[in-house]
């Protein structure tokens, strides 16, 4: 691993080796949070903040940290960075804060920030890792904020809070389509993506568990 | 006697916590491909939060509310900023010590939740849980109800799902959405289902 170098390890997971497209890592606090754009970015710029400093700083200590104890430790960095983002945000954004709920919080269980601590900045200088954690918080937040864009523009016809589509009730034309509002929606739009990112790059593609066997007999056609 | 019910059915269909708050959704989508392995998993996370949903609500109340700690003189102390260390400190050691208790004294169970416990402190399911319980402010009796509720219906989710992949996985599905894509389209459908029990007035 010797030889990354910074661009590699920003770049690559945004599209290549996106964490939530590929590594199936931290989707769990991101899909209730995507119904409205203000509020996505929040949360995306949350998780960026705490994924590039906890890389940093466990890449710090990790010559001290023993191997046995080293989970705990992680946990314990993340965990204070995500207090210190939870009570920045209810000082200065509470109404955002509110609508965040517990997902703030739980950005300490999120697969992301623990997978990179343990799995990159345990082995990599601060300098790389800081970088290694905002390229996964990235691509973290790129996918979040698509589907936080169509949920949005299909689901109450604006973004940012802004109408961009006129709905019928405020005498528009555009009629708002509230399955985007409800939850399961989230999870069609991220199949969709994946789906068209596979298609791009067919090497993502998994194999299959079984082949469809060829007709053997002329059946009745 | 009938509110915990009603509260423990809202904890296990409205307020599913994989299919309605999406939460422990990588465990979810990573270790549903099996049912054996959906169900010791189930059971691993109906335990851990029949305990540390209730363990969490006393830490809460006696200690970290603003004004629990009275008792000892201190009326004015507000320590639940600690909150989020707290919780996720509790669960990592609940976890240790169930799996030493179960390691020692039934083995057999160990052997079959073994490699589902550690995996269980990063559930975010867990986390959520007690943060809910402090969110909605559940007394103890009612987050004991609500810790066994929640850890149900994940269970009941996984299954579900685990359930519905061994039959997928002889389906024809287009390239780019096998694996993962179609795993959570199917999610997506589970969910859509879910969703007609929020019309359940309790």
């Amino acid at each position: 691993m010797a030889e990354v170098t910074a661009k590699q390890v920003l770049f690559e997971p945004i599209l290549n080796n996106n964490p939530i497209a590929l590594q199936i890592l931290g989707i769990c606090s991101a899909l209730a949070v995507t119904s409205s754009m203000s509020v996505t970015l929040v949360m995306a710029l949350s998780v960026i903040l705490v994924t590039a400093f906890s890389n940093m700083a466990v890449s710090l200590v990790r010559k001290q940290i023993p191997n046995s104890i080293r989970i705990i430790v992680q946990m314990t960095i993340i965990a204070s960075l995500v207090i210190v983002v939870d009570q920045v945000l209810r000082a200065y954004a509470y109404e955002i804060s509110k609508q965040l709920s517990v997902f703030v919080g739980l950005i300490i269980t999120n697969c992301i920030v623990m997978g990179r601590a343990e799995g990159f900045a345990m082995n990599n200088g601060p300098v790389l890792s800081f970088l290694d954690g905002i390229g996964n918080g990235l691509g973290y937040s790129v996918l979040l904020v698509v589907v936080a864009f169509f949920r949005e523009l299909i689901g109450s016809g604006s973004l940012m809070g802004i109408t961009i589509l006129p709905a019928v009730n405020d005498g528009g034309w555009y009629v708002p389509n509230g399955l985007l509002l409800l939850p399961p929606s989230a999870f069609f739009i991220i199949g969709l993506i994946i789906w068209a990112l596979r298609a791009a790059k067919p090497e993502q593609v998994e194999a299959p568990d079984f082949k469809l066997s060829r007709h053997k007999v002329k059946e009745a056609f | 006697m009938e509110y915990y019910i009603s509260l423990a059915i809202k904890a296990i269909f409205v307020e599913n916590m994989a299919l309605a708050f999406f939460l422990g959704m990588c465990t979810f989508m990573a270790l549903s491909k099996k049912i054996e392995a959906a169900a010791g998993l189930g059971v691993a996370v109906i335990v851990v939060l029949t305990l540390t949903v209730p363990v969490n609500n006393l830490i809460y109340n006696s200690i970290l509310r603003e004004g629990a700690l009275s008792w000892a003189g201190l009326p004015n102390v507000d320590l639940s900023f600690l909150g989020l260390l707290t919780y996720i400190g509790v669960i990592a050691a609940i976890v240790q010590i169930m799996e030493m208790i179960l390691d020692k004294y039934i083995p057999s169970l160990y052997a079959a939740l073994g490699v589902f416990l550690p995996l269980i402190t990063v559930n975010c399911a867990i986390m959520g849980a007690s943060l809910f319980m402090v969110e909605r402010d559940y007394t103890f009796g009612e987050s004991v109800v609500y810790g066994f509720g929640a850890g149900a219906g994940w269970a009941l989710a996984i299954l579900a799902l685990a359930g519905i992949r061994e039959k997928l996985k002889y389906s024809d599905v287009p390239e780019g959405l096998r694996g993962l894509g179609i795993t959570f389209i199917t999610v997506g459908l589970m969910s859509l289902g879910f969703m007609s029990f929020s019309g359940v007035s309790l």
